[in-house]
């Protein structure tokens, strides 16, 4: 069974669900100390939370330690890496993922359930989406504000939409470029969201989308 | 401390104490750390039952919630250092009762903050709204603790001043209960977790007095707040209790070393031997006294075995965090601080944790008197409570806590109640209610309209209740009035709970909310717990096509209503709770619920009636025309039938075919419309009273931004 990593840096507090999710997705997972090796997994994911509380930058302290040399790794060989927020944050501080995810428009922690518009079907993490569908998931940040010099440079996964997929102003809860809630790089094997697949995971919770996030992602590892 | 405590200390010793020793008894004989004044009366609370594993008395309860899994359940209160210092008082409250929970031995799984305020209008008032919300947000936050509801009020009576309350769940398997107190000398006393500084020195202290003009001065008595170490200290303790080898654990809260080692060495007779220098400090030139007084958040205490000493000292440095063996529980019940080699304090230990209670002279108030509804339209009444900042929607207060981290999140704020998924079939239920207004009339009825209240939330999503706990916010007991409406509370309190079979296992006493000389209103807060299956939770919003039926009996009760509020009406009379109505409708609701014979559920409460249909359309996608002159009441002024806070009251929304079913569960119950259209539409006998635009109402609901100068 393919296995994947949960990487738990000091302050890490979305590990336990994220584990929760992969499990639940069909693969094997485990809760990973920042300071132990990567050697026997197929893949990475860095979970939400407030790493090193979030201090100077959201995710900058994580992104300089030891162990994202071996997730760098992962990236260049092709195994799926993905960061839920804070993870994000991470991987673009990593530079693993281009741009960065700047203090929110009205610049405080917002915890909202968001209609999500599917851009772009073709990484390993959506290949169980249908291209322009439209899905939920919470958001739960207070630095999720994208930025890029050049959008039309990203792979844009997710964007910020209405319930009828209209990628509107009224529709960006954060400021963010484009509404870009999820990007991937251009070989599509990492791949950086806001939102957070994990907490929607469980029909009672809400909703199931973003376990098909996590279902597409064991699918690809498995091959 | 008072004189004639003073003395009774000299009398017990036989001698003067030192300075470190009157420190350490200043602390564990105050009002906050001692409960000397509540203590009297908070022995009427019923407290075990079928549910109980643990009642009060340890830094939590406990409460079965099956086989395997237990809940640990606690509230506190963070008044005082709030009122100073709102963000760093709310946050370090959050810190403190989260660890309360974990020294049970569980992760904690939720949070509710029940917080009141003065008028929004007034700057002050505004800064210690938004503080105390951001304390809460980034502690909360941080340490990966949902808050998932509380309430939020605001009130003439707190200008200036704040009550912050905040509850805690945690999920616990019963092997991991590790208790507060040791049961055998010759344990490691480890200090682990922050270092030790100046912050909080006499915190407790500061917390039994009334705060004067000039709060400024007091900030040093708040401490700091880091949630980074807490999330640390949540992980690494979990994981030193789940080695079996941990023998008694406490945290460092109010009182410091001195309260958390000498309640621990003292509850089973026992004594501790303290090393203060040994304690790592923030700052150089910290005196014995400020090390043993000091209330530096974020530190925990655990009494292991000598030889089990490495083992969990390996664990707290895996999380980067620094312990230190800091002295050790002894056969002798006394209590002694060493100072680089030198005996600094030795005291019999039960000088410090025996403090005699007082009880204070009752002295009974009525603020009660008849009133005349006063003449107002229909619609200006609604328009005024509708508009309240009582009422109007806290979206702005819970988007800001992540109210949805671990993933357990099934019914999140904004509902009567949160429930937290504890495994695939069923759901801990969790609210927090309390209504000072009807307190302020009569603290008898107000207290338990308050555990009604949170008996209605719980049932209203489908919860049969489990447990409670209370959080007592008062002025100086010391004045007559105040400490009779204490002990009117603490019966009203036990009478409600005994009626449904309940008891509470947890509790705070905050007394002496009062800034210069302005006493609170009597303050219980009261937090549920139910159990709920997660299949048969009920929604909270009308959707099109539905029959809309009114549960319970309406009586002209507009005694410390939102509207008497809002009109500046003072007296009046106020509800009154008819327990075996009470107890007859929860269970009919749960029996319409379990039954699937009902779409949506809502209790009444503030506001009454009107407010409670239109929450109800505005948090869905219909709206409803409601002839209030159906409603079973004693009354026939639809001002009253609206608006009137009476107990016992629940609306449910249901297809037409369960009507004959539904029916024959209760006493009180009528069909007062349906659900449907866009508006919300009130009637007398057929005659419009108000239609407005469900959207509009709901703009209107969503209007607390702009209330703090904010566009959104």
């Amino acid at each position: 069974m393919v296995k994947f990593a949960v990487i738990v840096f000091p302050g890490t507090n979305c590990d336990f669900e994220t584990e929760r999710a992969i499990k639940k997705a069909g693969a094997e997972a485990e809760r990973v100390w920042y300071k132990t090796s990567l050697k026997d997994f197929d893949g990475v994911v860095l979970p939400g939370g407030f790493s090193y509380a979030d201090y100077l930058r959201a995710g900058a302290i994580a992104a300089r330690q030891e162990i994202m040399e071996e997730v760098k790794e992962f990236a260049e060989e092709g195994r799926p890496v993905l960061g839920i927020c804070n993870g994000f944050q991470i991987l673009t501080e990593a530079g693993l993922l281009p741009g960065a995810l700047r203090p929110n428009r009205v610049p405080r922690f917002l915890c909202r359930w968001v209609h999500l518009r599917v851009n772009d079907t073709e990484t390993p993490f959506t290949s169980l989406y249908e291209p322009g569908e439209v899905i939920r998931m919470p958001i739960a940040h207070a630095e999720g504000n994208y930025y890029i010099d050049d959008p039309s440079k990203v792979r844009i996964v997710f964007q910020y939409s209405d319930e009828n997929g209209d990628v509107s102003e009224e529709a960006n809860p954060n400021g963010s470029v484009l509404n870009i809630a999820a990007i991937a790089n251009e070989r599509g094997n990492v791949l950086g969201t806001m939102p957070h697949p994990e907490r929607a995971s469980d029909r009672f919770l809400g909703s199931e989308d973003g376990l098909r996030l996590f279902r597409s992602m064991v699918e690809l590892a498995r091959r | 401390m008072f004189p004639h405590e003073r003395k009774l200390i000299r009398e017990r010793l036989k001698r003067e104490p030192n300075e470190l020793e009157w420190a350490m008894l200043e602390v564990m004989w105050s009002e906050h750390a001692s409960y000397k004044s509540s203590r009297p009366w908070l022995k009427l609370l019923p407290t075990e039952n079928e549910h109980v594993i643990l009642g009060p008395g340890e830094d939590a309860g406990i409460v079965r919630f099956d086989d395997e899994t237990w809940i640990a359940v606690g509230i506190e209160s963070h008044n005082h250092p709030s009122a100073v210092e709102p963000y760093g008082g709310a946050a370090t409250g959050v810190g403190g009762i989260v660890r309360d929970i974990l020294c049970m031995g569980a992760r904690p799984i939720a949070l509710l903050d029940p917080i009141r305020f003065g008028p929004l209008e007034k700057e002050r008032n505004r800064y210690l709204f938004e503080g105390v919300v951001k304390g809460i947000a980034d502690y909360g936050n941080r340490i990966g603790v949902p808050t998932v509801g509380g309430e939020t009020e605001f009130d003439e009576s707190l200008d200036n001043y704040t009550l912050v309350n905040v509850a805690c769940v945690g999920i616990m398997r019963p092997e991991h209960l590790v208790h507060s107190h040791v049961t055998e000398p010759g344990l490691k006393l480890i200090l682990v977790g922050n270092r030790t500084g100046r912050d909080g020195i006499h915190g407790v202290t500061f917390a039994s007095e009334e705060l004067g003009e000039n709060t400024e001065e007091d900030r040093s008595a708040v401490q700091i707040p880091d949630p980074f170490t807490e999330k640390l200290l949540i992980e690494a303790t979990l994981e030193a209790v789940y080695t079996g080898k941990v023998k008694a654990l406490k945290d460092l809260g109010g009182g410091g070393l001195t309260c958390a080692s000498s309640e621990m060495a003292g509850k089973k007779g026992f004594g501790a031997v303290i090393y203060a220098d040994r304690v790592p400090l923030r700052e150089p030139g910290m005196t014995p006294t400020e090390v043993m007084i000091s209330e530096s958040q974020e530190r925990m205490l655990f009494a292991v075995k000598p030889e089990d000493v490495e083992e969990i000292g390996r664990i707290f440095e895996e999380y980067e965090l620094e312990w230190t063996v800091v002295g050790e529980t002894i056969d002798e019940p006394r209590f002694v601080v060493y100072w680089r080699g030198e005996k600094v304090a030795d005291l019999p230990i039960e000088l410090l944790t025996d403090v005699p209670t007082i009880e204070w002279e009752l002295k009974p108030y009525s603020a009660e008197r008849p009133v005349e509804t006063p003449d107002v339209s229909f619609g200006e009444a609604f328009d005024l409570v509708w508009g309240s900042p009582n009422i109007l929607s806290k979206r702005w207060v819970w988007e800001q806590y992540d109210h949805e981290v671990q993933g357990r999140t099934v019914l999140k704020p904004g509902r009567d109640a949160a429930v937290l998924k504890i495994n695939d079939e069923y759901g801990l239920a969790f609210v927090a209610d309390g209504n000072p207004n009807h307190s302020y009339l009569n603290p008898y009825h107000g207290a338990m309209g308050a555990v009604a209240e949170v008996v209605r939330n719980l049932v209203s999503v489908g919860a049969e209740p489990l447990a409670l706990v209370d959080n007592l916010n008062f002025a100086s007991p010391e004045r007559p009035e105040v400490y009779w409406s204490f002990a009117e509370t603490v019966r009203g309190l036990a009478d409600a709970a005994r009626a449904f079979g309940l008891a509470y296992v947890s509790g705070n006493v905050s007394f002496y909310n009062e800034v210069v000389d302005r006493p609170i209103k009597p303050t219980p807060v009261v937090a549920g717990l139910g159990k709920v299956k997660l299949e048969d939770i009920p929604q909270g919003a009308f959707e099109g096509g539905l029959l809309i039926g009114v549960v319970g009996l309406t009586k002209p009760e507009l005694g410390g209503s939102e509207l008497f509020a809002r009109l500046g009406v003072e007296g009046g009379l106020a509800p009154r709770v008819d327990l075996e109505e009470e107890k007859a409708n929860a269970s009919g609701v749960l029996e319409a619920i379990r039954r699937g014979l009902v779409k949506a559920v809502h209790d009444v409460s503030r506001g009454g009636l009107a407010v409670a249909l239109t929450e109800m359309a505005v948090a869905g996608k219909a709206g409803f025309t409601a002839d209030l002159s159906k409603v079973p009441s004693e009354t026939s002024s639809p001002i009253e039938v609206a608006f009137s806070e009476s107990h016992s009251r629940y609306i449910v929304a249901f297809p037409e075919e369960n009507l004959e079913e539904l029916k024959g569960l209760f006493k009180h119950f009528a069909i007062i419309g349906r659900t449907g259209g866009g508006d919300a539409v009130f009637l007398w006998n057929g005659r419009e009273l108000l239609r407005k635009p469900v959207s509009e109402l709901r703009a209107v609901h969503e209007s607390l931004p702009r209330l703090l100068g904010e566009e959104e």
